[in-house]
């Protein structure tokens, strides 16, 4: 790889890209070039198998039964979890962050092993779905300003001793446990139940990634104010329902 | 006897008189045309008469994501060659709008239906129907609405074995995998332009394998099937091979797709393709849709389009750059809540015309356009995009519930 070029890898469009998830791709590929950065794309489908030396993977949300086969093959060809291996940096939604835990419950009922890339194990709840605008605080350890995002799902995600919470919501559902967490990280891999996608409402964890993928600890600002103006937007609809 | 002559029983006519006396006060009411409360009220009185009303008739259902409004229209006008029609032409295509709908058409041979997606099994089995037009499948309102593979499966389940001809879509797997559970079914290489909801088999969950137009598997061998009629270019291609000029005032390729699929249908019940597609010439607008209004002294075109297919086969008809192009996007309940889908949708392909961004959800749509590196303005009133459109006239996208504020806006 040389210096500025980036490899972009978009996991399984063809299963997990039911909401949206192209979108997070498509923020970090722009705030990238807006920093004159080289990106390449790759948009990996589930018959090809995982590159290993992307910098930075995305994986998104999807329905029961595509997750489901999103995970078999994900075991099957390997290459995310070596990639990890080698230090590149994941961001996760939804089915994507189930997916990257110990284990979740698949469309036919049955506990459905992951990529154990981060300590999670994830359960149906037996309640309504959570459906709605979020808001949450990250970890201040990221140093994110305030999450914004939706949610729709039923997964409930338990975090063990290695996973850390990426937030704390203060409306919403997030994990779905009751303890308030939103979202796992470890280290570089990252996952949220976060749609809106995530990054068009929270462009700075594009950042993020962008610097952790670089290894810096800052980039030229960008024009961000209609991310701001949404952001404004969806916080007072977050806190002022209709 | 009235058994043989009069199938209503007088329960059926009680709740028919009811109904209309309910949607007679909704309308004076000023709450629309009352044909729900109608239909309401009279299946209450009578939860059979959905069927009873359909005995008399030869029953045309037709359902899709996008498309199902006007070609029940299209086939609507088709079918009047061959005798009167009973028709819920305004889309209440739920089972109350649609009982209401046959209930105000006791004369006539047809009854041409539309059926909401997740009400077509139930409703092909109360109606009994002799036709079943499937156009396509896609996502749709994703915070409420059912998996689109789980719809094409109820589909599937509930056409199985049934007695009616399924007209259905050939270039649309889930679609022919909802349909081919049916003893019948005519093929229709109607096309689809989004494709992003098959890529994986309905059937065994392989990956779709599309080279050009064909598809088909590469695990389990399911494919297209060889279709008897097809859209091709301006014409409809009948079973004989003979090629029908297509001549509407509807704009656009999906439209097209709707006229060759009715034209099937109609060759089904004896109206020759010739007949039935000069007859859909007749079709202008349907419920305000591609109607072209005068507002402050510029012309309009109004274009709905609710999800990402649809969108993408509005982006297809409209004129090229430097076209003025309105966007209106909301996110109330009948649009359903979550925006995501706006990221589905490429907007790259409006490159070059003056973009105005309006509706409760214009901000999201800016940050959308944003990222796809186009210029925009954020507009807070159609007046305000109005006035600043340069020359021409403006095509409006919107989707459903913004749709209904610019018509109520610009006094369509």
């Amino acid at each position: 790889m040389s210096d500025n070029s980036l490899r972009l890898v978009w996991i399984y469009p063809d299963l997990l890209s039911t909401y949206g998830d192209q979108g997070n791709a498509l923020v970090v590929e722009r705030r990238a070039h807006q920093r004159r950065l080289n990106v390449t794309r790759v948009d990996v489908r589930s018959d090809q198998p995982v590159p290993t030396s992307g910098d930075i993977y995305l994986i998104g949300g999807g329905e029961d039964r595509p997750q489901r086969l999103a995970a078999e093959r994900l075991r099957r060809d390997g290459g995310l979890s070596r990639a990890v291996s080698n230090g590149a940096i994941v961001f996760s939604v939804c089915a994507g962050y189930q997916i990257l835990g110990h284990e979740f419950v698949n469309d036919l009922g049955e506990r459905e092993a992951g990529l154990g890339l981060l300590d999670v194990v994830s359960t149906r709840g037996e309640g309504e779905r959570c459906v709605g605008d979020v808001l949450a605080d990250i970890d201040p350890q990221l140093n994110l300003p305030q999450l914004t995002g939706f949610e729709n799902h039923q997964g409930i995600t338990h975090l063990g001793p290695t996973a850390r919470p990426f937030a704390r919501v203060r409306l919403g559902g997030g994990n779905g446990t009751g303890d308030g967490t939103e979202g796992a990280y470890n280290g570089t891999v990252f996952g949220t139940y976060m749609h809106g996608p995530v990054m068009a409402r929270n462009p700075q964890i594009a950042d993020l990634l962008l610097k952790l993928a670089l290894d810096v600890n800052a980039l030229p600002p960008t024009d961000d104010r209609w991310y701001e103006a949404l952001r404004a937007e969806r916080v007072a609809a977050a806190t002022q329902p209709a | 006897m009235s058994g043989n002559t009069d199938p209503l029983t007088p329960r059926a006519k009680l709740a028919v008189t009811a109904g209309k006396a309910a949607a007679a006060v909704s309308r004076a009411a000023g709450r629309g045309s009352g044909s729900v409360i109608g239909g309401k009220v009279a299946l209450r009185l009578d939860p059979d008469l959905l069927g009873r009303l359909a005995q008399h008739l030869d029953v045309i259902l037709v359902s899709a994501t996008n498309g199902k409004t006007t070609t029940t229209r299209l086939i609507a006008e088709a079918l009047r060659a061959a005798g009167p029609v009973v028709s819920n032409a305004l889309g209440a295509n739920m089972p109350a709008g649609i009982t209401s709908a046959l209930a105000g058409g006791s004369d006539a041979k047809y009854g041409v239906i539309e059926v909401d997606e997740k009400y077509l099994a139930g409703v092909a089995r109360d109606t009994t129907p002799k036709a079943i037009a499937l156009l396509n499948l896609s996502r749709d309102q994703l915070d409420r609405a059912a998996e689109t593979r789980m719809l094409a499966e109820k589909w599937r389940e509930g056409l199985a074995g049934t007695k009616a001809v399924v007209i259905a879509n050939a270039d649309d797997p889930l679609i022919v995998w909802a349909a081919s559970s049916s003893p019948n079914v005519v093929w229709v290489a109607a096309g689809q332009e989004w494709k992003d909801d098959a890529w994986s088999c309905p059937a065994c969950g392989g990956v779709m394998q599309r080279p050009g137009d064909d598809w088909y598997c590469g695990e389990c061998g399911f494919r297209r099937p060889p279709p008897s009629w097809a859209l091709h270019g301006d014409h409809v291609l009948d079973p004989h091979g003979s090629a029908w000029p297509i001549h509407l005032q509807l704009p656009g390729r999906a439209n097209k797709a709707n006229a060759a699929t009715s034209a099937a249908v109609a060759a089904t019940f004896g109206v020759p393709p010739q007949v039935a597609l000069e007859r859909m010439y007749q079709v202008q607008a349907v419920a305000g849709r591609y109607d072209v209004v005068s507002f402050l002294g510029r012309d309009l075109r109004l274009l709905l389009a609710k999800n990402p297919a649809g969108w993408l086969e509005t982006f297809s008809l409209i004129d090229p750059p430097p076209t003025p192009v309105i966007l209106a996007v909301n996110a109330r309940g009948a649009d359903g809540t979550d925006t995501s889908w706006l990221w589905d949708v490429d907007y790259t392909r409006l490159r070059g015309h003056p973009i105005f961004v309006l509706g409760d959800r214009k901000l999201d749509l800016a940050v959308r356009l944003e990222v796809a590196g186009l210029d925009f303005r954020v507009c807070e009133t159609p007046d305000e995009a109005v006035q600043m459109a340069p020359p021409g006239r403006i095509e409006a996208i919107a989707n459903y519930t913004s749709f209904q504020d610019l018509r109520r806006r610009v006094g369509n």
